[in-house]
C-alpha cells in the first residue's frame, strides 16, 4: 500500500496545509429524508473548483460527507447479514479504514472487537462497505483501504453515555494498535464510531465521493443533516484519513498556533480527569492522534471536551473564541466566560470557518477575524444550507426565506431536536451563564496593580553598565539603532535594502543565540493579520500561574496572574516578588554558568540541566511563577543564553509532566529587540524583564541621545510600547491574532544549530542544516562574557559599534562593502570584464569567507566542454529578472531604465507594486520599449487595471517579499508625490501602506482563484507567485503547482529594497539555498515539477550564485540590489527616506537629477554575468542551461571547512537529489492545463457576435451559477485588446445574467459593460474593476428583506480603480477594501468597510459592521446614521465625521442613491427619497484627514494662479 | 543621522584662507577655521552612509567619520573627541595635513561635493585641546615589559603612545635634537605649527613615554645594546633615502634635496641659530627658484621659498598636466587624479608640466640655468612610457634648484644593516604580523611602506603597536 512518505531531505509531512470547500445542509425540524444526502451531493458538486487534484490531475485530495446514521438503511443492510439492530440511538457503527494484507487486517479487526466488548459493549456485526473504485485516480487506488463498518450493540447504554463509550473504545483501539500492533493510523484509523452519525469519505474529487460508496444513493440511506467537504492540500500524496469531515468537524482554514496547542494539551495530560469518563486516562493518550492534520487535531481536542462533558457549542466558543477586546462591545457576562476560559485554554488560532455537529446540534462559527466565507440560506420549508458559497443549491427565489453570511466570531446553530434555528445571542448568552463565571474570575484572577506592595525604584548601576552591556553583547547600534528610536517613538525603527551580513552561524563574531533563529510568516495557507488596522481581533492579554484539570470548572481555575501584555518592569518584578499571597509563590532561580577552565559546553550543559531540576524542584515545592534570572552575571559567572534558558524549563517541566502547574517569567539582560521577545515568548516564557535594556535607556538619556525633558518613565513605556507593537506585528505575520497563542507556539526555524541541541532543548523547531553544538553556543557566551569584563585595547570606546546595519571596517562582514561596489561599478563604467571578474571573486571570496550558505557549496567539476559549445550569453540572459521595485519605491528614471535595459536584453522587468502608466505600453518609436514584463499584483493592487493585466508577459501575485515577509509595502508620505498618487490611484503626500494579506487570498484554494481571475483578465499570460524562503515553503510551493501558477518564484530572506522593520529584514525567513532545495524536493517528489518554473532572487550577484541556483533547482533568476548597484545604487540603506543621494529610491525633483544609470550599464553586468555562468557550464560540462537544472549531485559541500562555527553544518538533507521513481522531470517540460475553456465569457462572446469588436449596443440575458467564476474578465480582455484602456461608452453591453454568480464576478470589468446580477453573488466581486457598472439585485418574489439579507459575499471592489456598483442587499466584510475609484451604492455591509480605500465615492443605506474606514486615505463614504451609533463602528484613526450639509455633497449623494433606486429598485433608496429633506440629515460623510488636505491643497492652487507648486511640494522641505 | 536633508540644503564651504599677501609675510598656519554655525551646517551635509566610504574606503586610520560628524552636528563634542581619538592618536596633525582620501570617497562626491571631513576633524581635535579633555591615558596596570621605539615621525609617535597605554614602559629614541620627525623638519610651520606637536608630546610624557631624542641608534648606541635592554624594539625610521637629481650639473652649488631646505627653515622658525654646518645656508631670497618635483614636498618649497622672498618660482613635473573637474581613469571613490593647485602654489608659482630636467649649468660653481626638454607619454604594453618631444629644449634660468622627486625607500645603512634586516625589492623593511626577520624586532610606516602620508603612517603606528602588545603578552604567559 502507498502511503505518504517520512521526511526526506528538507520534505517533511509536518509543513503540510490543506483548506478547502465546507457545506451543510440540515432539515430545522430534523426530519430525515435522503433528499438531503442529495442535497449534500449537489454542494458537493459545485464547491469542486474549491478543491483540488494531484498529479494525475484525478486523484482528489480528499472529499467526504457527514450524515446521521441511517437507521433504516442499516437495519435491512444488518438483516441481510444475518444480524439485527437495536432501535436506533441503542447502538452505534463505526465505519474503519483496514489494512489491505489479510493478517493485518485480521488483527485490526479482532482488536477492535475486542475494546467494543471491554467497554461493556457488544459486537453485532461486520458489514463490508461496497466501493466502486472505477473512477479513482491512480494515485488514489493505490493507498485504498478495505472498509467495513462495524455495528456495536449499546448494551441498553443510550445517547450521552453510549457516544462516551464508543469514543474509549475507539481512542483505546486506535492506540493499542499503534502501541502494540505496531500498525499506524495511515493503515488502521477509525473515521467514525458513534450512535449518531457516520462518515463516508476519501481520496476524491467530489464526484468520486458518490460514485465510489453506492450507499449514498440507496433511497433508504435517509438523515437529517448532512455535512460536506472537498479538501485542497498542498501535497499530492495519498491519505484518505485525513478527508474531512472528521468526528465532529470539517473546517476550512488553518490553525497557525497548533504546536503551541499541542505542547499545551500535552502539558495538561497529566492533571487531566472526568468523571464522565472515569479514572484513568492514560490509556487514550495522547489525544491528539500522531500524523494527524491541524483540523484532525483541532476535532481530537473538541471531542474530548466534549465527550468529557462541555456541549459542542461551549467547547467551540473556548477554542475559537470571538475576540472581546474592549473595541467590541459585547455582554459583560460573555466577556468574563471568554476571560476565565483564556486562563484555561488558549484559541486555537488561525482563519477557520468550521461546520460541527453532534449528531443532533448543526452549526457553522467563524474565527474572530472572519478570514473564511460562510454563506447560509434558509428555506420557506424548513431547509438550511450552510457553505463555502452561496449558490450551491438552486432553489426558487420564492422558496427562499432568507439568506446570510457567518459573521466574524459568530455562531449559527440548527438544534434538529428543539426543531429551530438559535441564534448566536441566545447560545452564548446561555452557555456563558450556567456558572458565575464572573464572579469566579473577579473572586480569583489575580493583577499585578492588585499585588499592593511598594515597589522600590529601578537598580541601576552606572559603574558596571558598559561591562554588563557588552557581556550581554550591546553595540551603540543596538543602543542607537534599535533602543533611542523605540523609547522616542514608541515604533520600532525602519531600514532599506535588506540584509547582506553573514548568518549567525557563519559569522565570525560572537552571535547571540536569539540570532540564530529565523521567524515563521504566513504565505498562502493561512493570510497574515493586519495588525494595523485590524489590531482590534488582536490580544497580548494572558493568565499566567498553575493551570488546573482541564476538563472541568472551578472558580480556582482563573487563580492565576493576569497580565495585560508580556513586559515587567522593574518595579512589576518586585511587587511579583514582594507579594504574599499565599497560594501564589513566586521562586527566581538564577540563570548563569560558571566561567571556569573545563569544557565550556558541559559546563554549560550542567548549568542547565541543575536549571531544570531546580525548577522541577521550585515547582513540586509549589511555585506558580518561576523566574529565570541572570542579573548575577559577574566576573565569575556567565549568563545563560535566555531563550536556552527558557526553552530548556520550559520543555524540561513538559517532559516532566508539570508544565501547566506553573508559569516562566524570564529576567534578562540579553532581550532588547522585538525578535527577542518573540522568540522568548515563543519557546516558552509568559513575561519578561529586560531590566538590561530599561538601564540602557537610562543611558542614553545621561548622554542626549533621548529628550532629557521627557520623563523616563515615559521613555520606558515607550520602548515596552514599541515592544508590544513589534509582538503583535510578529504574531500577525504569522497569521497569530492572540499571545496565548503564540505562547510556546514555537513559530520560527533555526539556522546554523546543531540538531541534537534543537531536540535537546528547542524540540519541534526546524533546523535544517544542523550547526553549532551546546559547546559552541557556550564558547560565544564566554567570549561576549570576555568583552564585558575582560581587558579593553588602549583608547577603545565603551561599546562596539556593531556593524550589523551599516558597514564599518571593525564591525560585521558584508556582502555590499566599498569593494564589491566600486569594482561592479567600475567594471559596468569602463565596459571592462577583468573587473566584473574581480568584483565576482571578491563577491565569491567573500561568500567562501562564510557569508552565505552556497559559498560552502563547491561545483563538482565534470568533463569540461569548449566554451564555444556553449549556449550564448545573449541566451542565458533571457532567465534574468530584475526585483519587484516599484515606481514609487524608486524614481521614474531608474525605473525605466531597468525596464529598458531588460527589454533590450530579453529578459523581464517587473513593475513592482506600484503600476505602471500606461503610456510606457506602446513601444518607442525607436524600437525600445519602457513596458515592464513582469506586472505585479500584490496585496495593496495599485494600478491594477484590466489595461494593465493585459499588456503583461508575467503576471506576479505577490505572496511575500524578501526584507518583510508577512508585511504590507510601505511607501512614505514624501516619495507620494503627483505622478505616483496618479499610477497608484491614491492622494499626493499621504503615505501609503499596503495591507499584510492579499484580502481575496486567505487560503491555497484562494489563491488559486486569484491565478484563476489573472488567467481570464489575460488569456495565456504567464503567472508567478512570489514566496519567501521559510521551512515549508516547498510545500506551498507545491500547492501554488496545483493552482495552475506557471511559476513560483522563492525569494530569499536578504533581498528587498524598500522599507521594513529592521527586525523583519533581519529575522524573518531564511536563506533561498534552502527554501530553493526544498522547493525542488518538493515538486519533484510530488510529481509537479514538470508544470512550473522556478525562479530564485535574493543577493544574487555573480555567476557562481546563478551556477548554484540552477544546481539546486531553478531555471530563472532574479536580481535586485546588484541591478541598482550597477545603475549607480551605493547602499546607502535609507530608501524609506527619500533621500537617495543617487537618484534611485527617491521622488525628489532634485535628486532624481542626479540619477546617472544607463540601460547599458545594467546590460553590461548581466552580460558579464551571462559570460561568467558560460565560463561555469563549459568546465561543469554543460552545453545547454536546462541541462544544469536540478543537478544538485553536481554540488559538493566544501572540504576545508575550517570555522569552528561551521564545522558542524550538515548540508546533507539540502543536496539530497530528490527521488525520482515517479519519473517527475527535474524542470518545467509542459504548460499548465487550461482551465478556461468553460468559461461563462466565451458563451457570451459568442452571443454577443461582433458587437464586442465594433463596439456597438448589445444586450443579452443568461443563467448563471456559482461555478460560474470571474464571470467578465474574458470579455474585459476583449474589449480592453480592442479599444485600450478607456473601453467603451458606459452601457454598450448590457447583460443580464440569473442565479448565483461564482466568485469574482465582474472582476476587472471594463468601461461599457453593465452585468446585471438578479440573485445573488460569492465573494470578490467587482474585483478591480475598471470601468464597468455591476448591479445585483434581489430576484423578484423573493419573500425577504433586502435590507436583512446578504445578497453579495465579502471582499467586494477590491483594488477597484474606476466604475460603478450597486446592490440591492447586504455586502459582507471588507466591503470596497482598496477600493481606488469605483462609485458604490449598498444596503449594508460588515466589519472593516471601506478598509484602506484611496478613492471614490461609498454609500451605505443602512447598517455597517465594525471598523469601517480602517486605513482610508482618500475617497468618501456617506453611511446612514439612522441611530447615531455609527461613529462606534468606525474606525477613526485616519478619517473625520462630517454632517452632509454642503449642497454639492447633498447632490452627489442623492444622485447616487436615485441611481441606486433605477438600477436595483431598492425599497430602502425609495424610503430614504422619499423623506429626503429628513433623511439626508442622518447621513454621515466618512472624510479622510488626509484626503480634506490634500484637496484643500489642490483647491489652494487652482486659486494662486500661476504659482504651480504641486501638492507634495512641502514634504521636501 | 540628525539631519537627512542637511546634504540637500547646505553646499560644502571650503576652509578660507588668510589672505595671499598676507600670509607669506609670516610662517603662520594659513587656514581661517570655520565659525561654529557653518560647522554645524558642514557637519549636517553628512548622509550617514550604510557604507561610508570615507570611513571603508578613504580612511586609513578608518576613522568613525559618520560618528562624529553626528556628534559634531548635535553638539556632542566630547564625545565627538572621545570617537576620533579611539581610532586616530593625532587627529590635530591629520587634521591639518591630511590630504583627506576621505572626502574623495566621500559619497557626496559622486555628484555633489564632499563633506568637509578633514576640517571637522581639525575643529575637534582643537576644541579637545582647547577644553582640556585630551588628557593623559594611563593604563591600568603595568606590564613591566620594556619596547624601544625607534624614530619619532608619526609613526612612532603613534606606536609609543599606544604602547604605553597597554602598559609597557617606552623609550622614544630620535636621532634629531627634537622629537617629531618629518612632523617637526619636514612639514613648513605654515602648514602645521609646532606647538601642535609640544602639547601632544607633553600627554605623551605624561603617560608615560621616555623621550630620549639625539641619540641615533647604531651610531650613538649599538642595535645589540638596544635588544639587551629592551623586551621588544619598533622601527619607524622612515624612508629617509631621497631620489637624487642625477643630471649633469646635479652637484653644483645652488642644488638641494628638498628635505634639507625644508629642515633649514623649519630650525629657523623654531628659533634656531643656524651655524654653516654640514649643509651650506641655504634661502630663497632674491634668486630665481626652480623646484623639481611636483608632488607635496614640492609645494612646501615653492610655499618656502615665496615665504624666504624668491624672484621666482618655477616647478617642473615630469607626468602630464592631470584632467580639470573628473578623471574618467579614477572614477569615484578612488583618489581623483586631477589638476590640484595647493596653497603654496596660489601664492605665486609657475607650474610646468610633461618636463623632464636634462641638465643644470653653473656658473662660478653655482648653478645659473637648467635646461629641459618636454616629454610626452604614450601607452605601451608595459604601462605608459615616457618619451620626449623631438626639438623641445629650453632653458630657465635658476639661482636655486630644489630637488623633490620623492624618496626611494629607508637608509640601509647603520640600523637596519646592523640588525641584518630583511629588504624586499624595492627596498623597504619585510615584515610580517609587523615583526621583521628579527625576532622582537617590529617594524612600520614609510620604513616598511616606502614614503607616504602621515595617517598611513600613524596607522601603521597603531597595528603595529598592537601586535607588538600581542607578542609581548604572549611571551609572559
Amino acid at each position: 500500500m502507498l502511503t505518504a512518505p517520512q521526511a526526506r531531505g528538507l520534505y517533511d509531512p509536518a509543513q503540510e496545509h490543506d483548506a478547502c470547500g465546507i457545506g451543510a445542509v440540515v432539515s430545522v425540524a430534523g426530519v430525515r429524508s435522503h433528499a438531503i444526502v442529495e442535497h449534500g451531493k449537489q454542494v458537493l458538486l459545485n464547491l469542486m473548483h474549491r478543491g483540488a487534484s494531484g498529479a494525475d490531475e484525478a486523484t482528489g485530495d480528499g472529499a467526504g460527507i457527514l450524515i446521521q446514521l441511517p437507521h433504516g438503511f442499516f437495519a435491512a443492510e444488518a438483516d441481510r447479514l444475518g444480524f439485527a439492530l437495536p432501535p436506533p440511538g441503542g447502538y452505534g457503527a463505526a465505519v474503519v479504514f483496514l489494512p489491505r494484507d489479510g493478517e493485518p487486517r485480521r488483527r485490526c479487526e479482532e482488536l477492535l472487537a475486542d475494546r467494543v466488548r471491554h467497554e461493556g459493549l457488544a459486537v453485532l456485526g461486520w458489514r463490508d462497505v461496497p466501493c466502486d473504485d472505477r473512477s479513482l485516480g491512480q494515485i488514489a487506488r493505490e493507498s485504498e483501504p478495505v472498509i467495513r463498518q462495524l455495528f456495536i450493540g449499546g448494551g441498553g447504554l443510550e445517547d450521552e453515555e453510549l457516544e462516551r463509550r464508543l469514543y474509549l473504545a475507539r481512542k483505546r483501539a486506535e492506540r493499542h494498535a499503534r502501541t502494540e500492533l505496531g500498525i499506524s493510523p495511515d493503515e488502521f484509523y477509525i473515521p467514525t464510531m458513534s450512535c449518531r452519525t457516520i462518515v463516508y469519505k476519501g481520496m476524491f474529487l467530489a464526484p468520486q465521493l458518490f460514485a465510489y460508496y453506492p450507499d449514498l444513493a440507496d433511497p433508504r440511506v435517509e438523515t437529517a443533516l448532512a455535512i460536506v467537504h472537498q479538501r485542497y492540500s498542498t501535497n499530492t500524496f495519498p491519505s484518505w484519513r485525513l478527508a474531512q469531515p472528521f468526528r465532529m468537524i470539517a473546517h476550512n482554514g488553518e490553525i497557525n498556533t497548533l504546536r503551541g496547542n499541542m505542547n499545551r494539551l500535552q502539558g495538561y495530560e497529566k492533571t487531566m480527569h472526568s468523571e464522565a469518563l472515569g479514572g484513568d486516562l492514560s490509556d487514550l493518550l495522547p489525544v491528539l492522534e500522531p500524523g494527524g492534520s491541524d483540523s484532525a487535531c483541532f476535532d481530537n481536542c473538541m471531542e474530548l471536551l466534549v465527550r468529557a462533558g462541555r456541549s459542542a457549542p461551549h467547547a467551540l466558543m473556548m477554542m475559537i473564541p470571538e475576540a472581546f477586546g474592549p473595541a467590541y462591545h459585547i455582554s459583560t457576562d460573555k466577556r468574563a466566560f471568554y476571560e476565565y476560559h483564556a486562563a484555561i485554554l488558549e484559541p486555537w488560532d488561525g482563519p477557520a470557518a468550521m461546520l460541527f455537529t453532534d449528531g443532533r446540534l448543526v452549526g457553522g462559527t467563524l474565527d474572530r477575524n472572519g478570514l473564511r466565507p460562510c454563506r447560509f440560506l434558509v428555506t420557506t420549508d424548513g431547509l438550511v444550507v450552510l457553505a463555502s458559497e452561496a449558490g450551491v443549491i438552486e432553489f426558487p427565489p420564492e422558496r427562499v426565506q432568507r439568506k446570510g453570511r457567518l459573521r466574524p466570531g459568530r455562531m449559527f446553530l440548527v438544534d434538529t431536536q428543539e426543531g429551530r434555528i438559535v441564534e448566536d445571542n441566545e447560545i452564548k448568552g446561555k452557555i456563558a451563564r450556567q456558572k458565575p463565571y464572573r464572579r469566579w474570575l473577579e473572586e480569583n484572577r489575580i493583577e499585578l496593580r492588585g499585588l499592593f506592595q511598594p515597589a522600590t525604584p529601578d537598580t541601576i548601576d552606572p559603574r558596571t553598565l558598559a561591562q554588563r552591556l557588552r557581556a550581554f553583547g550591546y553595540t551603540r547600534e543596538d543602543l542607537q539603532v534599535l533602543l533611542a528610536p523605540m523609547a522616542a517613538n514608541g515604533q520600532e525603527p525602519v531600514g532599506s535594502m535588506g540584509t547582506d551580513t553573514p548568518l549567525a552561524v557563519l559569522s565570525n563574531r560572537p552571535k547571540l543565540l536569539l540570532q540564530y533563529f529565523k521567524q515563521l510568516f504566513a504565505q498562502v495557507t493561512n493570510p497574515p493579520i493586519d495588525p494595523l488596522r485590524e489590531g482590534l481581533v488582536m490580544s497580548l492579554m494572558a493568565f499566567t500561574g498553575t493551570q488546573r484539570n482541564l476538563l472541568t470548572e472551578t472558580p480556582e481555575h482563573c487563580r492565576q496572574l493576569k497580565l495585560p501584555h508580556p513586559i515587567l518592569t522593574n518595579e512589576d518584578m518586585e511587587r511579583l516578588r514582594t507579594a504574599k499571597r499565599p497560594d501564589f509563590k513566586v521562586v527566581t532561580l538564577p540563570a548563569v554558568f560558571p566561567v571556569g577552565n573545563g569544557d565550556p559546553g558541559e559546563q554549560l550543559r550542567a548549568a542547565l540541566d541543575g536549571l531544570v531540576d531546580a525548577a522541577e524542584q521550585a515547582v513540586r515545592d509549589g511555585a506558580s511563577l518561576v523566574v529565570l534570572s541572570d542579573r548575577d552575571v559577574s566576573p565569575g559567572s556567565a549568563a545563560i543564553p535566555s531563550l536556552l534558558a527558557t526553552s530548556a524549563v520550559h520543555q524540561g517541566l513538559l517532559a516532566r509532566r508539570l508544565r501547566s502547574q506553573a508559569g516562566i517569567v524570564v529576567e534578562s539582560g540579553e532581550p532588547r529587540e522585538v525578535m527577542h521577545f518573540c522568540l522568548l515568548c515563543g519557546y516558552g516564557a509568559k513575561a519578561i524583564n529586560p531590566y538590561l535594556a530599561f538601564e540602557a535607556i537610562h543611558k542614553l538619556v545621561a548622554e542626549g541621545d533621548l529628550p532629557a525633558d521627557v520623563p523616563i518613565g515615559q521613555l520606558i513605556d515607550q520602548y515596552i510600547t514599541a515592544v508590544k507593537k513589534g509582538i503583535l506585528k510578529t504574531m500577525s505575520k504569522m497569521g497569530i491574532s492572540t499571545l496565548r497563542s503564540y505562547h510556546a507556539a514555537q513559530q520560527f526555524e533555526a539556522v546554523g544549530l546543531d540538531r541534537a541541541v534543537v531536540e535537546a532543548y528547542f524540540c519541534g523547531t526546524a533546523s535544517r542544516i544542523s550547526g553549532v553544538g551546546l559547546e559552541g553556543i557556550a564558547r560565544e557566551a564566554l567570549a561576549r562574557h570576555r568583552e564585558g569584563f575582560g581587558r579593553r585595547e588602549p583608547g577603545q570606546l565603551e561599546l562596539d559599534f556593531g556593524g550589523e546595519y551599516q558597514f564599518r571596517l571593525d564591525g560585521e562582514a558584508h556582502l555590499w562593502n566599498p569593494t564589491t561596489v566600486t569594482t561592479l561599478q567600475h567594471a559596468v563604467l569602463q565596459n571592462e570584464p577583468r573587473l566584473y571578474e574581480e568584483f565576482a571573486r571578491a563577491v565569491n571570496d567573500q561568500n567562501r569567507e562564510l557569508c552565505t550558505l552556497r559559498g560552502l557549496f563547491e561545483l563538482v567539476p565534470g568533463e569540461a566542454v569548449p566554451l564555444e559549445e556553449v549556449e550564448p550569453a545573449a541566451e542565458i540572459v533571457k532567465r534574468f529578472y530584475t526585483g519587484a521595485m516599484s515606481h514609487g519605491s524608486i524614481s521614474r528614471e531608474a525605473h525605466e531604465v531597468l525596464a529598458l535595459a531588460m527589454n533590450r536584453l530579453g529578459g523581464m522587468s517587473n513593475t513592482g507594486e506600484g503600476g505602471e502608466d500606461p503610456a510606457r505600453y506602446r513601444p518607442r518609436p525607436d524600437g525600445d520599449s519602457l513596458s515592464c514584463g513582469v506586472k505585479q499584483v500584490a496585496s495593496a493592487r495599485f494600478g491594477v487595471t484590466i489595461e494593465y493585466l493585459a499588456n503583461a508577459r508575467v503576471l506576479q501575485i505577490k505572496m511575500a517579499q524578501g526584507a518583510k515577509p508577512g508585511e504590507g509595502g510601505q511607501l512614505p508620505a514624501h516619495k507620494v508625490t503627483e505622478e505616483i498618487a496618479r499610477l497608484r490611484h491614491s492622494t499626493p503626500g499621504v503615505s501609503l501602506i499596503s495591507p499584510p494579506p492579499h484580502h481575496d487570498i486567505y487560503s491555497i484554494e484562494d489563491l488559486a482563484q486569484l491565478i484563476y481571475d489573472l488567467k481570464c483578465a489575460n488569456p495565456g499570460v504567464l503567472v508567478s507567485v512570489k514566496l519567501v524562503s521559510e521551512v515549508g515553503v516547498g510545500t506551498v510551493a507545491a500547492g501554488v503547482a496545483k493552482g495552475h501558477a506557471d511559476e513560483v518564484l522563492i525569494s530569499g530572506h536578504d533581498g528587498g529594497t524598500g522599507a521594513s522593520p529592521l527586525s523583519s529584514i533581519k529575522h524573518a525567513g531564511s536563506p533561498w539555498e534552502i527554501g530553493l532545495a526544498e522547493t525542488q524536493q518538493t515538486l519533484v517528489l510530488n510529481g509537479l515539477r514538470d508544470r512550473i518554473l522556478v525562479q530564485v532572487d535574493g543577493q544574487m550577484r555573480t555567476g557562481r550564485d546563478v551556477v548554484v541556483g540552477a544546481l539546486l533547482g531553478a531555471e530563472r533568476f532574479g536580481f535586485g540590489t546588484a541591478a541598482l548597484v550597477s545603475l549607480g545604487c551605493i547602499l546607502m540603506r535609507k530608501c524609506h527616506l527619500g533621500m537617495c543621494p543617487t537618484g534611485i529610491a527617491t521622488q525628489d525633483p532634485d535628486l532624481r537629477k542626479r540619477f546617472a544609470g544607463k540601460a547599458e550599464y545594467l546590460i553590461r553586468y548581466l552580460t558579464f554575468v551571462a559570460e561568467d555562468i558560460r565560463g561555469i557550464m563549459a568546465r561543469l560540462g554543460f552545453r545547454k542551461f536546462d541541462d544544469m537544472v536540478g543537478r544538485v549531485e553536481r554540488l559538493s559541500c566544501r572540504k576545508a571547512v575550517d570555522h569552528w562555527k561551521a564545522l558542524g553544518l550538515d548540508f546533507s538533507a539540502l543536496l539530497l537529489p530528490p527521488e525520482r521513481s515517479n519519473g517527475c522531470a527535474l524542470r518545467r517540460v509542459r504548460p499548465q492545463t487550461d482551465r478556461h475553456q468553460d468559461h461563462l465569457d466565451w458563451e457570451i462572446l459568442r452571443r454577443l457576435g461582433p458587437a464586442v469588436e465594433q463596439g456597438t449596443p448589445v444586450q443579452l440575458d443568461m443563467p448563471i451559477r456559482n461555478i460560474h467564476r470571474a464571470v467578465g474578465a474574458i470579455l474585459s480582455n476583449r474589449i480592453t485588446r480592442q479599444h485600450g484602456g478607456a473601453g467603451l461608452p458606459n452601457g454598450t453591453i448590457q447583460i443580464t445574467l440569473t442565479g448565483s454568480a461564482g466568485q469574482s464576478f465582474g472582476a476587472f470589468l471594463a468601461r461599457g459593460v453593465t452585468l446585471r446580477l438578479v440573485g445573488d453573488a460569492n465573494d470578490y466581486l467587482g474585483k478591480g474593476l475598471s470601468g464597468g457598472r455591476i448591479i445585483v439585485e434581489t430576484p423578484p418574489g423573493s419573500p425577504f428583506d433586502p435590507k436583512e439579507n446578504v445578497i453579495v459575499g465579502n471582499t467586494l471592489l477590491y483594488g477597484a480603480t474606476s466604475g460603478e456598483l450597486f446592490v440591492n442587499g447586504l455586502a459582507g466584510e471588507r466591503f470596497a477594501v482598496r477600493n481606488s475609484g469605483a462609485v458604490a451604492v449598498v444596503v449594508g455591509l460588515g466589519d472593516h468597510g471601506c478598509e484602506y480605500m484611496t478613492a471614490g465615492t461609498v454609500v451605505v443605506l443602512g447598517r455597517t459592521g465594525r471598523n469601517f474606514a480602517a486605513g482610508m486615505s482618500g475617497g468618501v463614504a456617506y453611511v446612514f446614521d439612522d441611530r447615531q451609533l455609527f461613529d462606534t463602528l468606525c474606525n477613526l484613526d485616519m478619517v473625520d465625521l462630517e454632517p452632509v450639509h454642503l449642497a454639492e455633497d447633498l447632490a452627489v449623494l442623492e444622485d447616487l442613491i436615485r441611481r441606486h433606486l433605477r438600477w436595483t429598485g431598492s425599497f430602502q433608496a425609495k424610503i430614504l427619497l422619499d423623506r429626503w429633506r429628513e433623511t439626508a440629515g442622518r447621513f454621515v460623510k466618512v472624510m479622510p484627514i488626509d484626503y480634506r488636505k490634500a484637496l484643500e491643497r489642490l483647491r489652494e492652487r487652482e486659486q494662486v494662479q500661476g504659482d504651480a507648486e504641486p501638492a507634495t511640494e512641502e514634504v521636501y522641505r | 543621522m540628525a539631519n537627512p536633508t542637511g546634504f540637500k540644503q547646505f553646499s560644502r564651504v571650503e576652509v578660507p584662507h588668510r589672505p595671499v599677501s598676507e600670509r607669506i609675510q609670516d610662517w603662520y598656519e594659513i587656514d581661517r577655521p570655520l565659525v561654529a554655525t557653518v560647522l554645524d551646517q558642514q557637519a549636517a551635509r553628512c548622509m550617514d552612509c550604510g557604507i561610508p566610504f570615507c570611513h571603508a574606503a578613504g580612511c586609513p586610520v578608518r576613522n568613525r567619520i559618520p560618528e562624529f560628524n553626528d556628534l559634531v552636528y548635535r553638539g556632542r563634542w566630547r564625545e565627538a573627541a572621545e570617537n576620533l581619538h579611539s581610532t586616530n592618536n593625532f587627529p590635530e596633525i591629520t587634521g591639518r595635513v591630511c590630504p583627506a582620501p576621505c572626502e574623495a570617497a566621500c559619497t557626496l562626491a559622486i555628484n555633489d561635493r564632499p563633506v568637509q571631513i578633514k576640517h571637522i576633524e581639525y575643529q575637534i581635535a582643537e576644541r579637545a585641546f582647547r577644553e582640556g579633555w585630551v588628557v593623559p591615558l594611563r593604563p591600568e596596570g603595568k606590564t613591566g615589559k620594556r619596547v624601544a621605539v625607534i624614530g619619532s615621525g608619526p609613526a612612532g609617535l603613534a606606536a609609543a603612545q599606544q604602547l604605553a597605554r597597554a602598559g609597557h614602559e617606552v623609550v622614544l629614541l630620535e636621532k634629531d635634537d627634537r622629537l617629531g620627525g618629518l612632523l617637526r623638519y619636514g612639514i613648513p610651520d605654515f602648514k602645521l605649527e609646532k606647538y601642535v606637536l609640544d602639547r601632544r608630546l607633553e600627554q605623551m610624557a605624561s603617560e608615560g613615554v621616555k623621550f630620549e631624542p639625539g641619540v641615533e641608534v647604531g651610531k650613538d648606541i649599538s642595535a645589540a645594546h638596544l635588544r639587551r635592554r629592551f623586551d621588544a624594539i619598533c622601527l619607524c625610521l622612515g624612508a629617509g633615502q631621497p631620489r637624487p637629481l642625477s643630471v649633469p650639473g646635479g652637484d653644483l652649488a645652488g642644488v638641494h634635496l628638498a628635505m634639507d631646505f625644508l629642515t633649514q627653515q623649519n630650525r629657523r622658525t623654531a628659533g634656531d641659530t643656524l651655524r654653516n654646518g654640514r649643509l651650506p645656508l641655504v634661502t630663497a631670497r632674491g634668486k630665481h627658484v626652480i623646484v623639481v618635483g611636483g608632488g607635496d614636498t614640492g609645494s612646501d618649497c615653492v610655499g618656502t621659498s615665496i615665504r624666504q622672498g624668491a624672484l621666482s618660482v618655477t616647478q617642473l613635473e615630469i607626468l602630464s598636466q592631470p584632467p580639470e573637474g573628473a578623471n574618467p581613469e579614477t572614477p569615484w571613490p578612488t583618489w581623483p587624479k586631477i589638476m590640484r593647485t595647493s596653497s603654496s602654489q596660489e601664492e605665486g608659482c609657475r607650474r610646468m608640466w610633461s618636463v623632464l630636467t636634462k641638465s643644470l649649468r653653473g656658473q662660478d660653481g653655482a648653478v645659473c640655468e637648467l635646461s629641459a626638454c618636454r616629454v610626452e607619454w604614450v601607452a605601451g604594453p608595459k604601462g605608459w612610457q615616457m618619451q620626449e618631444v623631438p626639438a623641445s629644449d629650453f632653458t630657465l634660468p635658476a639661482g636655486l634648484v630644489l630637488v623633490a622627486m620623492g624618496f626611494l625607500h629607508v637608509v640601509r645603512t647603520g640600523l637596519v644593516e646592523d640588525l641584518g634586516l630583511q629588504l624586499d625589492n624595492r627596498g623597504n623593511v619585510v615584515v610580517d604580523r609587523w615583526m621583521t626577520s628579527v625576532p622582537g624586532v617590529f617594524a612600520a610606516g614609510d620604513t616598511v611602506r616606502g614614503a607616504s602620508l602621515v595617517v598611513h603612517a600613524i596607522n601603521h603606528g597603531r597595528l603595529m603597536a598592537a601586535a607588538a602588545d600581542r607578542w609581548l603578552r604572549a611571551e609572559r604567559d
